[in-house]
């Protein structure tokens, strides 16, 4: 793993891969997102830490473009994509795993991964992918055409980075990937993300689990109530006493963050 | 088991029960009259309600003109019959469904469904004393002498309350021993039934095509001149019936599954050889046959093909459209003012053909307008909306702002029929042109839906039916992709509607009620949301028995519950089998799946949990993918 030292010092010369300016986001009257600065550098491994109603997921789908920021901008590669559809930033190479991985549960396992490709038209290239997804995860393969939805949930896992990464993505979005597994599998889950990223990919995973998502990152954010109240390395992160003390309270459980989150800061 | 090992499980067994290995055949009879009485007296009075309930909405008296085997039952009397037999079959089947274990089927489920059967029956009874003692014709209009006569056989109210009583705990027990004897036998006799039962319904279309081959003698024999089965035809039908299927027994399954388990370019040649065998007997039947049959054939092939279409975005992309019968309208006027030289405003009197064109790019147009608004709602809302949409466009029609276009309420008459390229004129006074015609037209419909299920847009549509909001992080745009899964249903339904305006010549806004969209709903989901083939099976079954908004079906005494069986087969549709009458291939599938997955992680989901994380730990990454 690369340590958060020099993630940071490279960051200053680059050119942020995806990036949030000063951004506002509204559900309605509710201020969901407050003046949020984001950059995620290629070739990091970063996460976003925060309690239920923080903002993590509001901030994801302004990244992918499936909420409109009212102020500020999101910029993907250089390039302001405010504007832009889903599908113009999802041909760029921003992809999600989704929250609870959410597969297409009565459509078969190869569907599923051929929905992931859905915006490539290069059928050999897409074929080429399939199969290093298949070289990943090699029980992909024996369940090809078997509903997602029969699958185990470490399975199910496996297909839906699987899908996202058919859309041959340069930075990987992961809603709470840790969400709805059993612990084996959570911990089975966070190897998985980490080969991945070692593999080259980059990684922005929303979290509540700040001890395992801090262990595999480089840096990491703390939100609150839509804004950004911790900015540092994981390292420093783990060290801070306020975190420590508030936000992780100590343990080591999934859940614990929820309530323990309101402290922060 | 067979009838001998029942003799035999009269007699307790106790060596056998202290055996103990699980399998139901050691395991000693439950003692008979140790039922769930309970659950018995719920379920009677439920079915008891039934009854009274079929009793009153006069379906007996007039259903009881159709004989279904000639002196011996009427299609009246069939109904009286129905619920008797489910209850009991149900009460027979209770344990097996709780999962007793060491438990053998005998007297005990031929017992609790005999005393279902008599409570069901006594519905009846009480009943006929009822109307022997009291005048209730003030609110309820069929509580008559009539059906006091017909409940009671014509032998006063006492022997009605007897023999009620009889037929319910005969026919209840009857249900009960349906689940004890060995399923050959059960499959046998529900061929046996089943194939009586089709033959009495099937009657017209019988006759007349043999009428057509000219083997009236033959069907004679079979058929009562004043309509049922001969009693003679009916014992020889059964026989026949029961014979084949002892011969048959698990060929057709075996059959099936050879072709299932064929892989490839053999697999697709049985598929091939199955629908050119089907086409052929579909293309060669006409000619037999006389109006009436080429008729009812023509108004299924037309719900086929809207079905079909519906079924496109309801099945495929899931979006609950209610008004689908708005595109049925827009096709039939559009043909209509196009064709017709009677067209109020303008009237380019094009051949049918050319008029097609414009006849689907109007829908479609039609289709787009309607789509855009609604397409960006879900679930619900969509729903109603659709709903709204389907009433707005016949009122349209109807309205007279737009009276000078489409006649209003006198709607368009003399439509020409549809001329075809000079070979063949198709008008509803030639209704064997106008199957013809359907046939192409469906098969066009099916190949189309067949192709777009297996292609990129109909993986899109399915991704939005099962997840929109993911589908729309796969970078799929949901609203164009969902837009036009609108507008390729609206262009199937206007080729149904082109077709009726030709068939008909004449077009109403009267043709065009919302029945008609919930009636191709409800054939849509007998059928099998999301199957070809099960779309076409509920077409023939609901259209082709039952009948249509307008049409006549082959029962037609049916007609004036048309309404009341669709919405009971609806309701037990969705509580007995939510996959439809054929499902998809998907839907098995993943039923079949569900099962092994839940077996597998019985046998080990810790073990899976083990390998897991020693295969993530040794696996390596292979490399970067992007």
């Amino acid at each position: 793993m690369s340590s958060a030292d020099s993630g940071t010092a490279s960051s200053a010369e680059r050119v942020p891969l995806l990036e949030m300016r000063k951004v506002n986001a509204h559900y309605g009257a509710v201020h969901a997102l407050r003046d949020v600065d984001l950059s995620i550098y290629e070739g990091e491994l970063v996460c976003l830490l925060g309690g239920n109603a923080s903002g993590k997921s509001t901030t994801l789908k302004t990244l992918l473009g499936m909420l409109k920021p009212t102020s500020g901008e999101v910029v993907l590669d250089g390039e302001v994509v405010n504007d832009r559809p889903t599908s113009y930033r999802v041909a760029r190479g921003i992809t999600m795993v989704p929250e609870n991985r959410r597969l297409f549960k009565r459509l078969t396992v190869r569907e599923n991964l051929q929905l992931g490709a859905y915006l490539r038209k290069d059928s050999d290239a897409i074929a080429a992918d399939m199969e290093r997804v298949y070289e990943l995860f090699p029980r992909v393969k024996e369940r090809l055409a078997q509903k997602a939805g029969t699958l185990s949930g470490g399975e199910q896992q496996m297909v839906a980075i699987g899908r996202a990464l058919m859309s041959q993505p340069r930075v990987l979005l992961m809603d709470e990937p840790s969400m709805g597994l059993a612990p084996a599998l959570v911990q089975q889950n966070f190897e998985l993300i980490s080969q991945i990223h070692e593999a080259g990919m980059t990684v922005f995973m929303v979290e509540q689990n700040a001890n395992m998502a801090l262990g595999i990152a480089d840096r990491g954010w703390v939100l609150q109530t839509g804004r950004v109240v911790l900015d540092d390395t994981a390292e420093a992160l783990l060290a801070n006493p306020a975190l420590r003390t508030s936000y992780l309270g100590g343990g080591k459980g999934n859940d614990e963050g929820e309530t323990a989150a309101d402290d922060a800061g | 088991m067979s009838l001998a090992e029942l003799s035999a499980a009269h007699g307790p067994s106790p060596t056998a029960s202290s055996s103990g290995d699980g399998t139901s055949d050691d395991a000693p009879p439950r003692p008979p009259f140790a039922q769930d009485w309970h659950r018995i007296a719920r379920m009677g009075a439920i079915g008891a309600i039934g009854q009274i309930f079929i009793s009153l909405s006069n379906m007996p008296v007039k259903l009881d003109g159709r004989a279904i085997i000639e002196g011996v039952l009427s299609l009246g009397y069939l109904s009286l019959v129905v619920l008797p037999l489910a209850a009991g079959s149900r009460v027979g089947h209770q344990l097996r469904r709780e999962g007793v274990p060491f438990h053998r089927p005998g007297a005990h489920e031929v017992i609790g469904g005999a005393a279902c059967g008599a409570l069901v029956g006594g519905g009846l009874s009480l009943l006929a004393m009822l109307i022997a003692n009291f005048d209730l014709r003030e609110p309820l209009v069929n509580w008559s002498p009539i059906l006091a006569d017909l409940l009671a056989f014509n032998c006063g109210t006492a022997f009605a309350v007897i023999i009620w009583l009889a037929i319910g705990a005969a026919v209840g027990a009857a249900g009960g021993l349906l689940r004890v004897v060995p399923p050959l036998a059960r499959r046998v006799l529900w061929t046996m039934v089943l194939t009586l039962f089709g033959s009495a319904v099937l009657e017209s279309l019988t006759t007349d095509l043999a009428e057509g081959m000219g083997i009236e003698g033959l069907i004679d024999w079979f058929y009562a001149p004043r309509g049922g089965l001969t009693i003679t035809g009916a014992i020889a039908l059964a026989a026949g019936s029961g014979v084949l299927a002892f011969v048959a027994r698990g060929r057709i399954k075996g059959a099936k599954a050879r072709i299932d388990a064929l892989e490839g370019p053999a697999r697709n040649r049985a598929h091939l050889g199955l629908i050119l065998a089907t086409a052929a007997v579909l293309v060669i039947l006409p000619m037999f046959a006389g109006k009436l049959t080429n008729e009812l054939l023509a108004n299924v092939g037309l719900f086929v093909l809207l079905a079909l279409g519906l079924n496109i975005v309801v099945g495929l992309a899931g979006i609950l459209d209610l008004g689908y019968v708005a595109f049925f309208a827009v096709g039939s006027y559009s043909a209509a003012v196009l064709t017709a030289a009677t067209s109020p405003k303008i009237h380019p009197e094009l051949p049918w053909f050319v008029a097609l064109i414009g006849v689907v790019l109007l829908t479609g147009l039609v289709g787009l307008f309607i789509g855009a608004p609604v397409i960006r709602m879900r679930g619900d809302y969509l729903a109603i909306v659709t709903l709204g949409f389907g009433e707005i466009i016949r009122l349209l029609f109807l309205s007279d702002w737009l009276s000078g276009w489409f006649g209003g309420s006198q709607g368009i008459t003399n439509i020409p029929g549809a001329e075809i390229f000079g070979l063949a004129e198709v008008a509803g006074t030639d209704p064997r042109s106008v199957f013809y015609l359907v046939l192409a037209f469906c098969a066009i419909a099916i190949y189309v839906s067949w192709r777009l299920e297996r292609s990129r847009i109909g993986r899109a549509w399915m991704a939005v039916r099962e997840d929109e909001t993911v589908a729309e992080a796969m970078g799929i745009n949901t609203v164009n992709v969902k837009l036009l899964a609108f507008v390729v249903g609206a262009v199937l339904g206007s080729f149904s509607g082109a077709i009726f305006s030709a068939k008909v010549g004449s077009v109403f806004p009267a043709s065009f009620l919302i029945l008609v969209s919930i009636v191709i709903l409800v054939v849509v989901i007998f059928g099998g949301m999301g199957s070809i083939v099960g779309v076409i099976a509920g077409s023939a079954v609901l259209i082709g028995v039952l009948g249509g908004p307008k049409q006549p079906g082959l029962l037609a005494e049916f007609s004036e519950f048309k309404l009341l069986i669709y919405g009971a087969l609806l309701v037990w549709m969705m509580l007995a089998r939510p996959e439809g009458l054929i499902p998809s291939v998907r839907r098995t599938r993943e039923l079949h799946q569900e099962e092994l997955a839940q077996d597998a992680w019985l046998r080990g989901q810790t073990e899976d949990e083990h390998e897991g994380n020693g295969e993530s730990s040794a696996r390596q990454p292979s490399g970067e993918m992007s």
